[in-house]
């Protein structure tokens, strides 16, 4: 098993240090290549794309790879470069699952430090909502926010923060509990520092390390969330550049033309691989004790 | 233990009433249910005629009482799309869903476990290698993708099996085969895990070195308590297993209760989607209430938490 490392707590140091400890953490590099990989194509999406991902072009229609060099993975229906369409996609992807899980993160993190610290009824309550938050099927609370709000990115987003601010509520909870009885909480209790600056500044940094380990396991789980979301049709439009809307664009064709479903489903698996793998990597490195609970 | 259950039991009930008060705000704030049955061509008279006969004219707490008395008693209204009762297009969808999701639920169950100790007790052999590779992908690829796939390949190219609807043995492979995966994963990967944590703890080392074989060790020492924990995860799988299948019907076109719901949800059929919301529910809650009360007789130690 591999030992705790702090990687945060401890300075960078030379170099020449920082190349070592580097090594001694076995990098994922394959996983982070790929991360990288997507977060440049979402940033850089106008500068990569070749096209417009959502330029009809019907003369250049049903192209399959590889048989134009201006369209490289081929193009669908409408003459719709893929291959501009996937860099986009990834800019959806990343933006939609980024801002749900941070906006999860966010609500869960106060309501676990809160819960944490107060105990009592407020904790009970919150615990017996997480508990019926992790239990929910998605795709009901998803159906649910559909219902209120309509589709749209806003309701996926929300359906998806449903499911993902309890994780983060139940792991920030147990840390707190852990240190809450510690002489230097104590000490700040005793001192008169006011409770939200005693759970800013003396609780929250001791949740950091989990904060990241539970983030980077749900990014892939979100992420599928959001692709199947958007193949159900329930976030974005048809045609938007998104990989689950892609999938879903290309199903009733997927006969003739292969490509269209196979590339973006192919992007979606390999990027959450990528991430699950991130996710296991950082957690047995900052924090063995949460293994089993992955 | 009855304690437990008891508690238990409120608690599925109080979750349920929750449901029921969302599922009957959602209809109520988002918009005239009235206004969008009749549709725009109407007289004042008639939108009011409605009104009186839906009890829309009374106060929302009253509406909400006799809400709750039609879907205890199982009416949930007129499907506004179909044009019949909520209820009986419900019954009729459901074996199917149930025949999909429950097939998937035992069969990952029945081959994740012992894939999952197989792979720990065969630790870094080739067959721990393909074990691990089923299960990381199986939770990476999403599984309305993998169905496209299938149909590609077993239906397109191969000719070999049905890709669309329901019907004899053949139609059932390739859908219980995609959500089968996704659950399956899951199981290998903790049952896995937990054996292997098992295998490394104070008395199965004590039994070894007492001399105890093998095969008793494993079989008999190890695999008991690494099954624990694997009930806990049915109730997890059955959340994962209602949101793959809606997926997967969809792209099966298998007309059960997951198409019904997005067919309610395009088409704003509200008494369809209280119907099918409210009862992927209620099927939901009690079967996580039935793992854990199952859970609580196998691990004696969750009766007092």
């Amino acid at each position: 098993m591999a030992q705790p490392t702090t990687l945060i707590t401890r300075g960078l140091g030379s170099p020449v240090q920082m190349l070592r400890r580097a090594r001694q953490l076995r990098l994922p590099w394959l996983p982070i290549g790929i991360m990288s990989a997507l977060l440049i194509c979402a940033i850089f999406a106008p500068l990569l794309a070749p096209h417009d991902p959502r330029e009809i072009n019907l003369l250049d229609s049903r192209i399959a790879p590889g048989d134009s060099w201006t369209y490289p993975l081929g193009t669908d229906i409408m003459g719709r470069d893929i291959l501009s369409r996937l860099i986009y996609g990834a800019q959806t992807t990343a933006k939609i699952s980024l801002l749900a899980l941070a906006v999860g993160m966010v609500i869960g993190t106060v309501l676990g430090l809160v819960s944490g610290y107060e105990g009592g009824a407020l904790d009970a309550v919150i615990m017996r909502l997480v508990d019926a938050a992790l239990g929910f099927p998605t795709i009901l609370a998803a159906l649910i926010v559909v219902v209120v709000l309509g589709t749209g990115i806003e309701a996926i987003i929300l359906a998806m923060v449903i499911t993902v601010w309890a994780r983060f509520a139940r792991m920030v909870r147990g840390d707190v509990i852990a240190v809450r009885d510690q002489d230097f909480v104590i000490q700040a209790k005793i001192t008169g520092v006011s409770t939200p600056k005693i759970l800013w500044r003396h609780i929250f940094p001791n949740t950091v390390n989990t904060l990241m380990v539970v983030s980077s396991l749900m990014v892939g789980q979100v992420i599928l969330l959001e692709a199947g979301l958007s193949f159900l049709g329930m976030g974005l439009e048809p045609g938007a550049p998104a990989w689950g809307v892609m999938v879903a664009d290309g199903k009733a064709v997927i006969t003739n033309m292969w490509w269209l479903s196979l590339f973006p489903g192919l992007s979606i698996t390999i990027v959450v691989l990528a991430l699950n793998f991130f996710g296991d990597w950082l957690r047995d490195t900052l924090d063995p004790k949460l293994r089993r609970s992955g | 233990m009855q304690r437990y259950i008891i508690v238990r039991t409120f608690q599925a009930i109080v979750t349920l009433w929750i449901l029921s008060v969302v599922v009957f705000g959602s209809v109520h704030l988002t918009g005239d249910p009235a206004a969008y049955m009749i549709g725009p061509e109407t007289t004042d008279e008639a939108y009011e005629q409605l009104k009186k006969n839906l009890g829309l004219d009374k106060p929302l707490p009253v509406q909400y009482w006799n809400f709750l008395k039609d879907i205890v008693r199982g009416d949930f209204g007129t499907s506004t799309y179909l044009g019949r009762s909520a209820r009986e297009v419900l019954i009729e969808r459901f074996p199917a869903t149930l025949q999909l999701a429950g097939a998937a639920f035992l069969l990952s169950m029945l081959i994740g476990i012992p894939l999952g100790i197989l792979s720990a007790v065969k630790r870094d052999s080739a067959f721990d290698s393909i074990g691990k590779l089923l299960a990381v992908v199986g939770l990476a690829a999403p599984p309305f993708w993998i169905a496209i796939m299938l149909i590609l390949l077993f239906g397109a190219i191969l000719g070999w099996l049905p890709t669309y609807g329901r019907g004899g043995i053949s139609h059932f492979i390739l859908p219980t085969f995609v959500l089968t995966w996704a659950g399956m994963a899951g199981y290998v990967r903790l049952a896995r895990s937990s054996m292997l944590e098992v295998l490394d703890s104070e008395y199965v080392r004590f039994a070894r070195v007492k001399g105890v074989s093998e095969q008793l060790v494993i079989w008999k020492h190890a695999l008991r308590n690494a099954l624990v924990p694997m009930l806990t995860f049915a109730g997890l799988t059955l959340a994962g297993l209602l949101n793959g299948s809606v997926a997967v019907e969809v792209v099966f076109a298998w007309p059960g209760l997951g198409r019904l719901m997005l067919q309610g949800i395009t088409s704003r059929d509200f008494p369809i989607i209280q119907a099918t919301v409210l009862a992927a529910s209620f099927f939901y809650i009690a079967t996580s209430l039935i793992v854990d009360i199952l859970y609580a007789y196998v691990n004696p130690r969750v009766r007092y938490d």
